[in-house]
């Protein structure tokens, strides 16, 4: 009883966020909506006894992807006043697009509740006892060792991109050269000079 | 009790939001990417589900690795949208034609 009004209050919860996020007006609300049906997806993901990729999903999501949402949104300085033209054209296409997927996915869901398609065995079943992070540990880093150092390198490639792409040398800035001035001796930097009296001196 | 069925409905929801998202903020190319980490999101969810209701851990293991595609897609995007930001001053998806060659 108490899990069914949980997962109601988490599922309705993420499924308003989402469509605020989609119609927010101002897109630093959305990414706030957006940050709202990330946590309610955790507690869904709770609910199935995924703790892991449920705290994975606040930590990866809110902690890093929504953060670097809001920090662009707000970096950037742009009217989105007229971003927004085209909303009430669009919305008739989209609408239909929205309502012919999600009868596509109902018929399948359907369909497979009546009698599922047998798809061959499982491949690593829960064991009861052992706990879900050493579950996913075990197999993490045993039989998908390789998509598991594959991933890291998506992640290494995706920040080197960010880097280079983002990366500029800026004209006129004047950085400080340590090595210079430490290098820098007195008799580079200074000069004797006997000025004739009444002359003044050049330097 | 809930189902798996109840899971694979919330999911469908949250799946044709982000379709919906993309088809209404065809400017706006911030609320574009947000939509499709909503996608991205309701994806997560139905593996998820599928491995709970399947007993079968594999599913929560795809979980993570479309988690860090996820993540590694918005940081490439959001820098592209930057430099795109800083050479036009506008984020307008409209003029990126203009970007060939």
């Amino acid at each position: 009883m108490i899990q069914a009004i949980a997962f109601y209050l988490f599922a309705i919860v993420v499924i308003a966020s989402a469509a605020m996020t989609i119609s927010s007006r101002n897109p630093v609300h959305s990414v706030l909506w957006l940050i709202l049906a990330f946590f309610n997806a955790a507690g869904l993901m709770v609910l199935a006894g995924a703790e892991f990729i449920a705290m994975l999903l606040v930590i990866v999501y809110v902690g890093a992807v929504a953060v670097l949402f809001l920090f662009v949104v707000m970096m950037l300085d742009i009217d989105f006043s007229e971003l927004r033209a085209g909303f009430v054209r669009y919305l008739p296409v989209g609408l239909a697009l929205a309502v012919a997927l999600a009868a596509e996915i109902i018929i399948g869901v359907g369909a497979w509740s009546v009698g599922g398609v047998n798809l061959g065995k499982r491949i690593a079943p829960i064991a009861e006892q052992t706990p879900n992070i050493q579950a996913i540990g075990d197999l993490l880093y045993t039989r998908y060792l390789f998509v598991f150092e594959a991933a890291g390198l998506v992640l290494l490639v995706a920040m080197i991109g960010a880097i280079v792409l983002t990366h500029r040398k800026r004209p006129g800035v004047r950085p400080q050269i340590i090595s210079r001035q430490v290098a820098r001796r007195p008799e580079d930097a200074t000069r004797n000079v006997k000025p004739a009296i009444g002359q003044g001196v050049e330097l | 009790m809930i189902g798996l069925t109840h899971y694979i409905v919330v999911a469908a929801i949250l799946f044709v939001m982000g379709v919906l998202g993309i088809f209404l903020n065809r400017k706006n190319i911030i609320v574009i990417l947000m939509a499709i980490e909503l996608i991205l999101l309701a994806v997560n969810l139905n593996l998820v589900a599928f491995s709970a209701a399947l007993h079968d851990l594999v599913g929560q293991v795809f979980a993570m690795f479309v988690l860090t595609v996820a993540a590694g897609e918005a940081a490439i995007g959001l820098a592209i949208l930057v430099i795109y930001f800083r050479g036009r001053g506008t984020i307008a998806v409209d003029d990126v034609n203009r970007m060939k060659g």
